[in-house]
């Protein structure tokens, strides 16, 4: 049905991850707990996967599945 | 319970996803040309989309929840609803019920009655969904307001309001895509949002190995965190799925035999709800091609049979932590009034050792709940010795409740493990799986009242564009209801548990008639309506006449008489169900031999198994066959099976 769902899902796992390794990076002391940077590692997973996201939208739309 | 203080960040991340769910709905809107676009999605979407989304549709908040209250009460049978429950169902329904559901070419599950049975059938089970899904989606609402209220502080109206507008905006937009859509959204949300709560859990315990042994702790004597007073049990009781379950009832936290849980759950039950329930049905059936709609409930396997990792897991690492003092962590009581402790605290601070005793009384009686007598002792000879303050008298007193809140689990694990930005992550995974509970209810609603109760009784014949109208005005008014159920939920809370029981008593027959129906061709629509109706009378009575332990008559069953006791609620409701199947099944056969069919043979090819000519799958690979994936899925279902013996 038209819309690629990967686009929405790649572009909101990057938004969330960007904000929250952003939130990480500066705001260090307020992201600990039990001694790991929270926000900074999940954030950058986070960006992984949205980007992953990403690249399948964009190779499907290069190449569309047959319907 | 103490509000959460929320920093723009979590905010942020909140607005963000809805930002993304009305974006897609808007985005959705102008591909909504005929009623099937907007009810059934035309039969269009991709396999791996489905397949998220028909787990998704079940993993409400509230089962995150429940499960998570579960594993801290159960331990790790609790994955006995997945393991031996969903899976085996999922892939059944995959292999076995797919195609006539899909080939059939119904809209719905009811459809699919009628055309196989007649239009009886279809009523009793299109009005009892339709009713079912609205207080199902009142019940979401009113936990999701509950919560935001309690937890953030929110108004409770402005909570149920705004967020059924959310759901109502991008369900109206984008229809049964959009939902399913947005369920997929809600997918990732939940997996990506928990899974650090439970990294930073199992952690914190001290690893996998250290957490099993903290629950045998836990076995051996679950009095003392407050969980099962009175019964001990074998220290494997939290750690073994199977073992404590052939010991007998009275050997595992459930309470239940080995034939309520296999039969009762991973057969009648189970298979009742994966197999015949169109929320999630209707997920498969909007599927590209018969190949697809069929992989769908594989697809969805694969997650589903690792999710009590994710949902479990943190209700034994609670159980866990509790019996670790230095860990400063228990599982919740229930939410008292600050006032209350305030009251307490004066108590504790005006008692002497020597009469400790009667601010024990005293203490227990301001909360109004349970006590630990010993721990309020310790904490007045303490407090005589040297002053403590408020804080910490607060603190002892809170950890001497002696009761547990069991769905409280969940978030206090939240709050403990995450900071700002991962608790908005957190929060909006929770939110998020709220509202998709609502959304999938409610087109499921949208689609069964408008092709089986408004175009089948009330206006037959209409133009499509009319059904679409129609499609959508419901939609609105399902919302509504959805709020006014939520209203009543939260103002008469016994009257909803009488309405869910009636729910499981309508129910738990009805696999027992799908099962007859599609695998038997001399099944009649007589015979499947008064099976039905018989399966659903007689698990009413087998409640009426019987009860669980500790439990008084009346809603907790009994009421009539009490003719048999089971060792606890579970075990009664597993057993009930079995009772149910095993009389519809009964009925339903031996009035069907009595009655003559109303169909010929050439009516019910694509609706029975025996008339349908097999689905011959040349031109796929031989690993892309649903009967050879679906081998495959059950092995590593035994081998989880195993490993948790």
């Amino acid at each position: 049905m038209g819309l690629d769902i990967r686009w929405p899902i790649g572009l909101m796992f990057t938004l969330i991850g960007v904000l929250l390794t952003g939130f990480g990076l500066l705001k260090k002391t307020e992201s600990m707990s039990l001694d790991i940077n929270i926000n900074l590692v999940w954030g950058i997973i986070l960006l992984v996967f949205g980007a992953g996201m990403l690249l399948g939208a964009i190779s499907g739309r290069k190449n569309p599945p047959a319907a | 319970m103490q509000t959460i203080q929320l920093q723009w960040i979590d905010y942020t991340i909140l607005i963000a996803y809805v930002a993304f769910v009305i974006g897609i709905g808007l985005a959705l809107s102008r591909y909504m040309k005929t009623s099937a676009d907007f009810l059934t999605s035309a039969r269009s979407i991709p396999t791996w989309v489905t397949g998220l989304a028909f787990i998704s549709a079940n993993l409400g908040a509230l089962e995150l929840v429940g499960m998570a209250a579960s594993g801290a009460k159960y331990g790790i049978s609790t994955a006995h609803f997945y393991w031996v429950g969903a899976i085996p169902a999922m892939i059944f329904l995959a292999v076995f019920m797919m195609p006539f559901y899909y080939g059939s070419k119904a809209r719905s599950v009811p459809e699919y009655l009628k055309m196989r049975f007649d239009e009886r059938v279809r009523a009793l089970n299109s009005f009892a969904f339709a009713v079912m899904t609205i207080f199902a989606s009142g019940i979401s609402m009113n936990a999701l307001a509950k919560l935001l209220h309690s937890l953030l502080g929110w108004d409770y109206n402005v909570a149920l309001w705004v967020s059924s507008g959310v759901v109502l905006l991008y369900v109206l937009k984008g229809g049964l895509t959009s939902a399913i859509y947005t369920e997929v959204l809600q997918f990732f949300m939940i997996v990506l949002g928990f899974a650090p709560v439970v990294y930073l859990g199992l952690k914190d315990v001290g690893g996998w190995h250290k957490m099993n042994t903290s629950l045998q702790t836990v076995a051996t004597y679950p009095s003392a965190i407050y969980i099962n007073a009175g019964t001990n049990f074998a220290p494997n009781a939290w750690t073994s799925a199977w073992q404590p379950l052939l010991a007998g009832p009275a050997h595992n936290p459930m309470g239940v035999d080995l034939f309520a849980m296999v039969f009762g759950l991973g057969f009648v039950l189970s298979f009742g709800y994966w197999c015949t329930n169109f929320l999630v049905v209707q997920r498969a059936m909007a599927a590209k091609n018969m190949n697809a709609a069929r992989n769908t409930p594989l697809v969805a396997a694969v997650p589903k049979m690792f999710f009590p990792f994710l949902v479990i897991v943190p209700g034994m690492i609670a159980a866990a932590l509790t019996t670790l003092p230095d860990k400063g962590y228990r599982i919740p009581p229930p939410v008292i009034a600050q006032a209350k402790y305030t009251q307490a605290i004066e108590i504790v601070k005006n008692a002497k050792p020597a009469d400790a005793a009667a601010a024990v009384t005293a203490v227990g009686t301001t909360l109004g709940s349970k006590v630990d007598g010993a721990k309020i002792t310790s904490l007045v000879a303490a407090n005589a010795a040297t002053k403590l303050s408020d804080a910490d008298l607060e603190k002892g007193i809170y950890n001497s409740v002696a009761e547990n809140d069991y769905d409280g689990v969940i978030l206090s694990l939240v709050k403990k493990y995450c900071p700002a930005g991962l608790l908005g992550l957190a929060l909006t995974a929770l939110l998020a799986s709220f509202m998709s509970g609502m959304a999938g209810n409610v087109t499921a609603f949208n689609t069964v009242f408008t092709y089986d109760i408004y175009q089948a009784y009330f206006a037959k014949g209409k133009s499509d564009s009319h059904y679409m109208w129609m499609g959508k005005f419901i939609t609105v008014v399902g919302i509504l209801l959805s709020i006014g159920a939520a209203y009543f939920a939260s103002m008469y809370n016994n009257c909803m548990d009488i309405i869910q029981l009636v729910f499981g008593f309508v129910n738990a027959p009805l696999f027992a008639t799908f099962l007859l129906g599609m695998f038997w061709k001399r099944t009649t629509g007589t015979g499947a309506f008064l099976g039905l109706f018989g399966g659903i009378g007689s698990s009413a009575l087998f409640h009426a006449l019987t009860i669980a332990q500790g439990n008084t008559p009346g809603i907790k069953g009994g009421y009539l008489a009490v003719i048999s006791t089971f060792p606890s609620e579970m075990a009664q409701n597993f057993w009930l169900a079995s009772f149910a199947f095993a009389a519809c099944f009964t009925l339903t056969l031996v009035i069907s031999l009595a009655t003559k069919s109303q169909k010929t043979d050439a009516d019910l090819k694509g609706l029975v198994y025996s008339l349908t000519p097999k689905i011959v799958d040349h031109n796929q690979a031989f690993w892309q066959k649903p009967a050879v994936i679906g081998v495959v899925m059950l092995i590593v279902c035994v081998i989880l099976n195993f490993l948790f013996w």
